[in-house]
């Protein structure tokens, strides 16, 4: 073996003063950053092993872990950055794909931070939504071209409608890439708060048909666990197509993690690799996608709408506007700063576009053509707080997804190593000794309260504006006013400057 | 009387209750740097992580309606308060004779390693409001439940 030129990220440093060698840190890191030496009674670390999880730092109980950055300088250069530089020393040592987890981490605009909201002055009354009713309930679907009513009761039959208490749900990550410990809390947090969570390409494992009523289940290229039940066990199905972390490319799940219970949920042998081809073999145009949209309706008796899901790519308008004539009732659309388990580098960093203004294309899109009812506008890749959701609803969707956040409640510290299945908070992991640190009660709770939280700061957002029902601030961009943008970004936003 | 029950399926393996259990009974029993690094001796936890992973629980005296080491304890030592129905150790009386340790089905008796005279067991925490074994694990795998309770 030759030499390697690979440094530590991180700098593990230990307070001798506070440190009462209790060891904790040596059992809980899966990297053996942490090691003891009973022979001379000391603690060590390994700073190559550190991914900065900060799992030692969190559960030590003196607090005398500190994680720092690796003080290591490479000579300033602005081009040959030390990421660019760390990649090419990786590359020239295993001559392979880079991996990488979670979603795009490079400094591209952030549309949510250059977008702001409005709130009433004098003229308008804002609302107080403590003591006033304020309703964010959200129903996603396909809406009929008009009303019906007569004698006082609604005559036209509504296709099948998501009914949402809070317009957030949790996006879609497999049992597989995520331990079912994370699914089921993810699931019981979707039950409390009356909303949904996707069970992503992993089909549902068998604990978790109780939660059918609150699951979308997911159709994908590898069409892993799907079959009559599972079709019909869920609230409703999503096609994927893509998605905004890895567009146009399958996924992996490697063998090692498809254990018994994987298995048996995606129906596939013990060990072997769960490969998801880039495309769906069956789908090479709008077609196509319509024949795969009526064959699921079929099977599940037109009781539950089918979403398709894709990534926020360069054409996405035209795109989204294929899949609501192919008979969509639900269109996702994942932005480039999407989550995953594993994705290449090279296609994380560089491929998609901004979720922002792929909404707001497609929404205007969709109007112009007088096809907006006809779907509902589901978007995901990076939505950090209350305000994104308003912004996002404001700019024309009807509800958003969380994937990236809903993992953070549950102990994620965004390390981006969810690819090597050790994750240390036992989240993105199949390793019964990391599982079982992740305990779904107290995962629910944590999921449930973010949702809470946010439903909370909607209703005083919306207040603050003088609205008293989230379907009035939908598609509302006059609510909206952009700061630091070009007039090309504010044209595709379709929003007016601040001061205007 | 509530006990202690430790959910297994969710046990890391961290053993910060052992950590926090010798240091609410050492000298300093608020503060864990100096109850490890002042006190002369650290106590002997009184609640053990048995281990074979990925398997592991905490475990500490089951305060047994029938206990075979107050019944096999020679000095009369062991006793049940009779407030709590906890079972406690008179260090006073016990002579260290080691028998209520070979009779104690759980294994949950130990020696005090810091006189090594006497054995030290599951005290309940009664001059606490809640046993720290319970209070400090961090994944709810140790919970305070009345007997017959769920789980």
């Amino acid at each position: 073996m030759s030499l390697s030129m690979i440094t530590p990220e991180f700098l593990i440093e230990r307070n001798l003063e506070r440190c009462i060698k209790c060891q904790v840190c040596v059992r809980q890191c899966a990297n053996e950053a942490h090691r003891y030496d009973a022979e001379t009674d000391t603690l060590s670390c390994d700073d190559l092993a550190c991914v900065g999880c900060h799992r030692c730092v969190t559960l030590c109980p003196t607090k005398a872990l500190t994680i720092r950055k690796f003080p290591l300088e490479f000579r300033t250069n602005a081009n040959w950055t030390p990421d660019a530089i760390k990649a090419i020393y990786k590359q020239a040592e295993t001559g392979g794909i880079l991996l990488t987890g979670m979603g795009n981490d490079k400094p591209y605009p952030i549309y949510w931070d250059h977008l702001l909201l409005n709130a009433s002055q004098v003229t308008n009354p804002s609302i107080d939504p403590l003591r006033e009713p304020m309703e964010v309930k959200t129903f996603l679907g396909r809406k009929p071209e008009a009303l019906e009513i007569k004698d006082g009761k609604l005559k036209t039959k509504l296709p099948p409608q998501l009914e949402l208490d809070v317009p957030v749900m949790f996006s879609a990550m497999s049992f597989g890439s995520i331990s079912l410990n994370a699914v089921k809390s993810l699931a019981a947090a979707a039950r409390e708060a009356g909303t949904f969570f996707n069970t992503g390409e992993g089909g549902l494992h068998q604990d978790l048909y109780e939660y059918g009523e609150n699951a979308i289940v997911q159709v994908a290229s590898g069409r892993f666990g799907v079959h009559y039940e599972y079709l019909n066990a869920g609230a409703a199905i999503e096609i994927k197509i893509g998605q905004g972390a890895k567009p146009g490319i399958g996924g992996h799940l490697p063998g090692e993690k498809v254990g018994k219970e994987v298995s048996e949920t995606r129906m596939i042998p013990e060990g072997s690799d769960a490969l998801s081809p880039a495309p769906h073999h069956d789908i090479y145009s709008i077609e196509d996608l319509r024949q795969l949209i009526y064959s699921l309706k079929e099977a599940t008796r037109y009781e539950k709408p089918v979403a398709v899901k894709i990534a926020a790519v360069h054409n996405v308008a035209a795109i989204a506007s294929g899949i609501a004539r192919a008979g969509a009732d639900i269109i996702t659309i994942d932005g480039f700063r999407g989550g995953t388990g594993a994705t290449p580098l090279c296609t994380r960093d560089n491929v998609g576009i901004p979720i922002e203004l792929a909404l707001a294309a497609v929404d205007s899109r969709l109007r112009s053509e007088s096809i907006r009812h006809q779907v509902s506008l589901v978007i995901a890749g990076s939505v950090r707080n209350s305000a994104d959701v308003m912004k996002a609803i404001a700019l024309g969707a009807d509800a958003v997804y969380i994937g990236s956040a809903a993992l953070l409640a549950l102990g994620c510290h965004m390390c981006q190593k969810c690819y090597t299945g050790k994750c240390n908070w036992g989240i993105a992991t199949q390793d019964p000794n990391l599982v079982k640190r992740l305990n779904p009660e107290i995962g629910a709770r944590r999921a449930a309260n973010l949702l809470r939280a946010w439903k909370h700061e909607i209703k005083e957002m919306l207040g603050g504006m003088g609205i008293n029902a989230l379907e009035s601030l939908r598609g509302n961009r006059l609510m909206l006013r952009g700061v630091g943008l070009t007039e090309k970004e504010l044209e595709i936003l379709g929003v007016k400057a601040a001061g205007e | 009387m509530k006990r202690i029950y430790a959910q297994e399926k969710y046990c890391i393996g961290c053993r910060l209750c052992e950590i926090y259990c010798a240091a609410v009974h050492s000298e300093y029993p608020d503060d864990l740097v100096k109850a490890f690094k002042k006190a002369a001796m650290v106590p002997t936890p009184r609640v053990k992580v048995e281990e074979e992973r990925p398997l592991s629980f905490a475990l500490q005296c089951r305060h047994c309606e029938e206990p075979h080491c107050l019944k096999a304890c020679i000095t009369g030592a062991m006793y049940r308060d009779e407030e709590t129905g906890a079972i406690l150790n008179d260090k006073e009386r016990c002579v260290g004779c080691w028998t209520c340790i070979l009779v104690c089905p759980y294994g949950a008796i130990f020696k005090d390693e810091i006189t090594g005279k006497v054995v030290t067991k599951c005290d309940f925490c009664l001059h606490m409001g809640q046993p720290a074994c319970v209070e400090h694990c961090p994944n709810g795998a140790l919970q305070l439940k009345e007997e017959g309770g769920d789980e």
